[in-house]
């Protein structure tokens, strides 16, 4: 029998089981659309814990999505460390000049201390603030790149894969010291009311390094620093493949991968079945251009692919809705979902796009 | 000769600098080859194999760039930035546009000059700076490597500036936006769209013909 009126949190639950709850679960990724709520810009919409707090509450009313997102930007870890954040107008900042610049760098790395850095103490703020606003309703997402995929904002792609193919110990050592940060920047976040970690790790997709690798780097740092970590996690690849190592992404601890919208959502959730809960893969490129009729036909199709028997979120590939994107598309996104998840998903059968 | 095209690329994947230095020098002793002869028919065949392989998601981003900077370093060591050899027309500089991902010229760069051509690497630039740089040096053909949306969009600007200063310029634009929307590159105002690194070469010597 499909229950009713599920809330966010009990919806997400019970897709995460693999079973079918009220509705398809909807997580719409957005960060800096808040600042158009506020009529700010995104520099001083992220300045202040306040301000997200707010734009992620007016967003989730907006959207009637089921998650609320706790994360500012990706280069705040970076500035975490003493690295530089460059701002812009128009979308999210970027990491600066990267801070390791010579092999001495890596040996004498110091992670910072998440409880003395104010750029995450303002995050844990906004997340502990959330959660004194919704409580169980929905879940709360904080975030945190992988120790694997932190050192392309730390000493650039090149470098970085350079360090990876041919200094091994030296690739070690860095693996160790971010996975300190990691680990006590998740769980902090987690004490601070998030209820799961999104698991940032989009180095370790196929795009990015070949399958054959990941066992070795990837999966073998995620398993070490997931088991750590005291909640429960979802892997995201940013856009990334990962299809070809599903079954070993199985085996790190996480719940949750997303998918990018390069490939079949159906043959994910295949591979995926009664393993991994599948997130995504709305594309988040071309919805700058949807109109409301693609929008609802992207959202129906991404359902009838994935919806049936639980196990399936719906939301964007990249984890982050570009600013290009026009709250006319989302609206008309969030519209379909609620149009076309509710379980049981009896037109799916019928159903051929 | 596919034989050895594909044992040059799993050479060059696998990081065997050697052999692939070696096959090099006895295609020279075997086959009487001059190093642009090796170039155009084992190194280009090889990376547009790795290319290829990308697009279709069964190269890594990282094998990729390996591979063209294996390529890169061996194309150097016989045909150094000023030899006759190396193609210096059309007169072709690449960029990154407004946006701080670097790794995508890096690729596109090596590709190209594994390829014989030269090319100017302007770093990181602004729309402004870029046009009048390009101006300035009269290029040809200019290549645009993006990551982040918003840079993708600067682009616009950029063909804006060149149209309202009367120059006549070829852009090539790559990055993993256009990967994900088929009509961005001509939204922008791109003459053409590299899907991976390796299709430079080939995009460069289709659009030669138009330039010259």
């Amino acid at each position: 029998m499909t229950q009713r009126n599920m809330t966010s949190l009990e919806r997400t639950l019970t897709t995460l089981e693999h079973r079918e709850p009220d509705r398809v679960p909807f997580f719409l990724l957005v960060s800096m659309h808040g600042a158009k709520e506020l009529g700010i810009s995104i520099r001083e919409y992220f300045s202040k814990a306040e301000n997200v707090v707010e734009g992620q509450l007016r967003m989730r009313a907006k959207y009637r999505h089921d998650c609320i997102s706790a994360f500012f930007y990706a280069p705040v870890e970076t500035e975490a460390w003493g690295g530089e954040v460059i701002w812009r107008e128009d979308g999210p900042p970027n990491s600066g000049r990267p801070f390791i610049r010579t092999s001495e760098d890596i040996k004498t790395l110091e992670p910072p201390k998440v409880r003395e850095t104010a750029c995450l103490i303002k995050v844990l703020n906004a997340t502990e603030m959330l959660k004194a606003r919704v409580a169980d309703e929905a879940p709360i997402i904080g975030v945190a790149v992988s120790p694997f995929s932190l050192p392309v904002m730390q000493m650039g792609f090149d470098r970085y894969f350079d360090l990876m193919y041919e200094q091994p110990e030296l690739f070690d050592h860095l693996m160790k010291v971010n996975q300190e940060f990691c680990v006590e920047w998740a769980n902090a976040q987690l004490e601070a009311g998030a209820t799961a970690i999104c698991y940032f790790d989009p180095v370790s997709s196929v795009t990015i390094t070949p399958k054959e690798m990941y066992p070795k780097t990837g999966l073998r740092i995620a398993k070490q620093t997931i088991a750590r970590i005291k909640g429960p996690t979802a892997t995201h690849l940013a856009s990334g493949r990962c299809l070809p190592i599903t079954d070993d992404m199985a085996r790190s601890g996480t719940a949750i991968v997303c998918t990018s919208s390069l490939e079949d959502l159906a043959e994910m959730k295949a591979a995926c079945r009664e393993k991994l809960t599948v997130l995504g893969n709305l594309n988040g490129i071309e919805m700058r251009r949807w109109s409301p009729a693609q929008a609802e036909s992207a959202v129906k199709d991404a359902i009838a692919k994935a919806g049936p028997g639980g196990g399936y979120i719906l939301s964007d590939n990249h984890g982050e809705i570009p600013f290009q994107v026009p709250d006319e598309v989302l609206l008309a996104i969030s519209e379909a979902v609620h149009k076309w998840g509710h379980y049981p998903l009896n037109w799916v059968k019928d159903y051929e796009k | 000769m596919t034989e050895i095209v594909e044992q040059f690329e799993q050479a060059i994947l696998s990081l065997d600098r050697l052999t692939a230095k070696n096959m090099l020098t006895q295609s020279m002793d075997k086959y009487g080859w001059t190093p642009i002869q090796f170039i155009e028919n084992v190194i280009v065949p090889a990376l547009n194999r790795i290319g290829m392989g990308f697009e279709r998601g069964m190269i890594a981003l990282s094998q990729n760039y390996m591979s063209g900077r294996i390529c890169e370093e061996l194309v150097n060591s016989v045909l150094p930035p000023d030899a006759p050899d190396r193609k210096h027309q059309p007169r072709m500089a690449i960029t990154v546009l407004e946006d701080h991902h670097l790794l995508g010229k890096r690729i596109v760069y090596s590709m190209l000059r594994a390829s014989g051509f030269e090319l100017s690497d302007y770093g990181q630039t602004t729309a402004e700076a870029l046009v009048n740089r390009v101006r300035e040096d009269k290029i040809e053909v200019l290549l645009i490597s993006v990551l982040m949306l918003p840079s993708v969009l600067k682009i616009r600007d950029v063909r804006a500036l060149l149209e309202q200063t009367g120059t006549d310029i070829k852009i090539v634009v790559g990055g993993a936006p256009f990967l994900f929307d088929d009509m961005l590159w001509q939204e922008v105002g791109a003459d053409a769209l590299g899907r991976n690194a390796s299709e430079a070469a080939e995009i460069i010597t289709r659009i030669m013909g138009d330039v010259s």
